[in-house]
């Protein structure tokens, strides 16, 4: 029996699609509302029972007591922690995310600036993981045991335990010191700075869109080593978990029964077993994007990368708590965002699923 | 006022072309040099100069207190700081200051003279402007600001009229790398003309570079460890003086800080008008524990030290740990972020601090004022800035002589006065001295003119020139 169907017609009765969606859609707003507030409502907490002052962190340390009493009092710091919250609530809901001690600049322009620079660092990276991990995954378990399987594990160990920072550096030494094959740390040569008039704020968009390439070109020249380190992290774990999937499906009863009944092998890999790992593997590769947006901290600290990850880390040793909490937003709604945007490709690639 | 690249040592006008002192000291006058301009083409006026020094005051953000000193407040300000004619500004100061001390103040970045107009023509809610000019400039010196991305990039651009000529670069670009093995690899490759941000390692590495030279910067920031005087031990003056001795001040200077910070041991520091550059202490471990005997201390005790996370901090810790171990000490080191750590260093929640500080101005009050001044030592006047405050350490003849050096007319004998001050806070007092950073700027040889002074405000690029 069609489950999906069964409960439809329990939940809104034949004709009546319109309630079932909106139930639907109150659940995700539901779910997106708690899922902000419990993000907001710890992070904004853990920023305040932190020991680090945040009035130093705008005054100095070296501020009389009186210039320390009159930011305190401006911050609302002698309120209760409740009254801090909902009134920095208030504020949100303004669109307003509170100014930056550390760049003195509105948070939300910062964000602007850094985001696009880590979506343009973590879209490639995940492009490189997916397109070159998956066939790497998917022939290793076709060849379990033999040297390739073994070559692709001994690649996916190294991307997965070698210091990301060390790889940075390693390559930075070799193919733009050495080789000169690639352009340095940065997003751009200096002298091209702010020749492209930002649009996107994705600088291979900006230039393609301005039609200069020889701006696009540096932009590539300097993303493709930042880009390929980050993409071996997302590479090794997208090709260890494929491999893993597939072994699995291909131990299936299914799969011998296709080769029994003649199938081509490689219609046996991609049409049949592969179709199944497919959406474990979005789960992965959305995890994977969804961690590589925020987490590329030191990839972005070796290629001097302005990104949001390093923003977020300044300024949380900085004790830049509107920088933080904005930022932790960014990526809080990033993750739900992928996390949907997954769910709705389970429902594209297996019409099983409702 | 400012110290210029030619001669750090001495004061100079700057958009003062002259200036004249009252005979008790409290009243001086500037003659505003003619013909200035602004970078927005508007004319440099004793207006401008004025309401500057004023908006600082009605600001009352923290650097204010280099000029609030002389008894400035938001109500008096108008009166006591004025243009009194089209080229004339007229200062009085309320408080008994040496006037040498308040025009070397007038060379910190804060009394810098910005345009009235421009800057007030982006005032928002009766803030002077303060938010707009947060990210922008709107002065008259060498380069006016064209870019600022904060951890990114500033970019500088030569200002065409600067009364010294044309800069020697059209632009200078500041560039944010945070990891110095990147900023090297970056010098090496020539894709950036210096590098200031090198570790000891590195400039050692590249060192034998015939396209690199390395200069040395002697920065007034100085290095100390400081001891809060209401531990039961610590408040001990032999006890001071023993951990003075037990420190190795040459092994760490010519070991991991090598090139980077040299030895030096008074509260201002050396090559600046009135260092005094004596170093009395060097390891003794014989004699730190005779003083540790003399003080009731023959067989050590437990301390903590608490310092900041970055380099080269933990380094220094664990070689002080090491020596003091020799005197039978047991020292526990505690890193922390400087966010997390000032305000245990302010709430006086401390054994030992090894901590680093700078002057704010280039005159030896703004150090004697935190080192040798503590009019209050009880807890609830919370004087938070003063480090002598902080480490519960107050002596009479310290205050009465900082006081006196600081109201000091006559030139020699105010710097007598602090030499004195400077020689018994060697000898008592809650703080070890230890080193004065020397900052080394790494370079292509062919870029030449860069200046570093003492203060982070004393960076000059207008006689850069690249060959």
């Amino acid at each position: 029996m069609d489950q999906s169907a069964t409960s439809g017609q329990k939940t809104a009765g034949p004709g009546l699609a319109l309630p079932s969606n909106l139930v639907k859609i109150i659940g995700v707003i539901s779910s997106l509302s708690l899922t902000f507030i419990g993000l907001t409502a710890i992070t904004f907490v853990i920023g305040r029972v932190m020991p680090a002052d945040p009035v130093l962190a705008i005054v100095g340390d070296r501020a009389s007591q009186e210039v320390y009493q009159q930011v305190f009092l401006q911050l609302g710091l002698d309120k209760p922690i409740y009254v801090q919250y909902f009134r920095y609530l208030g504020q949100l809901a303004e669109g307003d995310l509170g100014t930056s001690i550390m760049t003195a600049q509105p948070v939300a322009e910062d964000i602007k600036r850094f985001f696009p620079a880590t979506l343009e660092l973590a879209t490639i990276a995940t492009l490189l993981g997916i397109f070159i991990g998956i066939p790497m995954g998917v022939m290793a378990a076709v060849h379990q045991g033999r040297w390739l399987d073994h070559i692709v594990r001994v690649i996916g160990l190294i991307g997965y335990s070698a210091p990301i920072f060390w790889l940075g550096m390693v390559a930075l030494l070799i193919f733009y010191a050495k080789l000169d094959w690639v352009a340095g740390p940065g997003r751009l040569d200096v002298f091209y700075d702010g020749i492209v008039e930002p649009v996107t704020g994705v600088l291979l968009i900006d230039a393609a869109l301005s039609r200069d390439w020889e701006i696009f070109h540096n932009a590539l020249s300097h993303l493709i080593l930042p880009a390929s380190i980050l993409g071996t992290f997302a590479l090794a774990y997208i090709a260890r978990m494929t491999r893993s999937f597939m072994l699995d499906q291909l131990s299936q009863e299914y799969i011998l029964t296709a080769r029994v009944k003649g199938i081509p092998e490689w219609k046996v890999i991609w049409n049949h077993a592969f179709r199944n790992v497919l959406v474990q593997l979005i789960t992965i590769i959305g995890l994977t994007y969804a961690s590589l947006l925020e987490g590329s901290v030191l990839t972005e600290t070796v290629f001097s990368w302005p990104g949001i990850g390093q923003y977020i880390t300044s300024s949380l040793f900085n004790n830049d708590m509107n920088a933080v909490l904005g930022g932790t937003i960014v990526v809080g709604v990033c993750f739900v965002g992928i996390n949907m945007l997954s769910d709705l490709l389970y429902r594209l690639v297996d019409p099983r699923i409702s | 006022m400012m110290f210029e690249p030619e001669d750090l040592q001495t004061l100079v006008g700057g958009v003062a072309e002259s200036w004249n002192i009252t005979n008790n000291g409290k009243v001086i006058t500037f003659k505003i040099r003619s013909g200035l301009k602004f970078h927005s083409g508007n004319p440099v006026r004793a207006e401008d100069v004025a309401w500057s020094l004023q908006r600082v005051v009605k600001l009352n953000k923290t650097p204010a207190f280099i000029i609030t000193q002389f008894g400035w407040t938001a109500e008096n300000v108008d009166g006591l700081v004025k243009a009194t004619d089209g080229n004339h500004v007229q200062i009085t100061i309320t408080e008994d200051f040496s006037p040498g001390l308040v025009l070397n103040a007038m060379s910190a970045g804060v009394a810098s003279v910005v345009d009235k107009k421009l800057v007030m023509s982006h005032e928002k809610d009766g803030d002077l402007g303060y938010d707009w000019l947060k990210s922008k400039s709107a002065g008259s010196g060498a380069f006016s600001l064209k870019t600022w991305k904060a951890n990114e990039l500033v970019t500088l651009e030569a200002n065409t009229s600067y009364r010294h000529g044309v800069p020697g670069m059209k632009r200078v670009i500041l560039r944010h790398v945070s990891e110095p093995s990147s900023q090297r690899l970056l010098l090496e490759k020539a894709d950036v003309d210096m590098a200031r941000n090198l570790t000891p390692d590195q400039v050692k590495g590249i060192q034998g570079n015939s396209d690199i030279a390395i200069d040395g910067y002697p920065k007034g920031t100085i290095v100390y460890m400081a001891a809060n005087a209401g531990h039961p031990i610590l408040g001990k003056d032999k006890v001071m003086q023993a951990l003075r001795y037990l420190v190795d001040y040459d092994s760490m200077a010519n070991s991991f800080l090598a090139g980077q910070f040299v030895v030096h041991q008074a509260f201002w520091p050396a090559g600046l008008w009135a260092s005094l550059e004596t170093i009395p202490y060097s390891q003794d471990v014989a004699k730190a524990r005779s003083l540790l005997a003399q003080a009731g201390h023959a067989d050590g005790f437990e301390l903590t030290i608490h310092t900041l996370t970055n380099s080269p901090f933990p380094e220094i810790a664990q070689a002080v740990q090491a020596n003091l171990a020799k005197g039978g000490i047991k020292a526990n080191i505690v890193t922390l972020e400087g966010k997390t750590l000032w305000p245990k260093y302010r709430a006086r929640e401390h054994d030992i601090i090894l901590a680093r500080w700078s002057p704010d101005y280039v005159d030896p009050h703004s150090n004697a004022d935190a080192f040798a001044h503590n009019p209050d030592n009880r807890l609830e006047a919370k004087l938070t800035g003063v480090l002598a405050w902080r480490n519960a350490w107050a002596d009479d003849a310290s205050n009465a002589l900082a006081v006196k050096a600081r109201n000091e007319l006559d030139l020699d004998k105010r710097k007598q006065q602090y030499l004195e001050l400077q020689a018994m806070l060697q000898k008592k007092g809650p703080f070890v001295i230890m080193f004065q950073q020397n900052e080394q700027v790494a370079r292509r040889k062919s870029l030449k003119g860069f200046v570093s002074g003492s203060n982070f405000d004393l960076v000059f690029y207008r006689n850069i020139n690249k060959k």
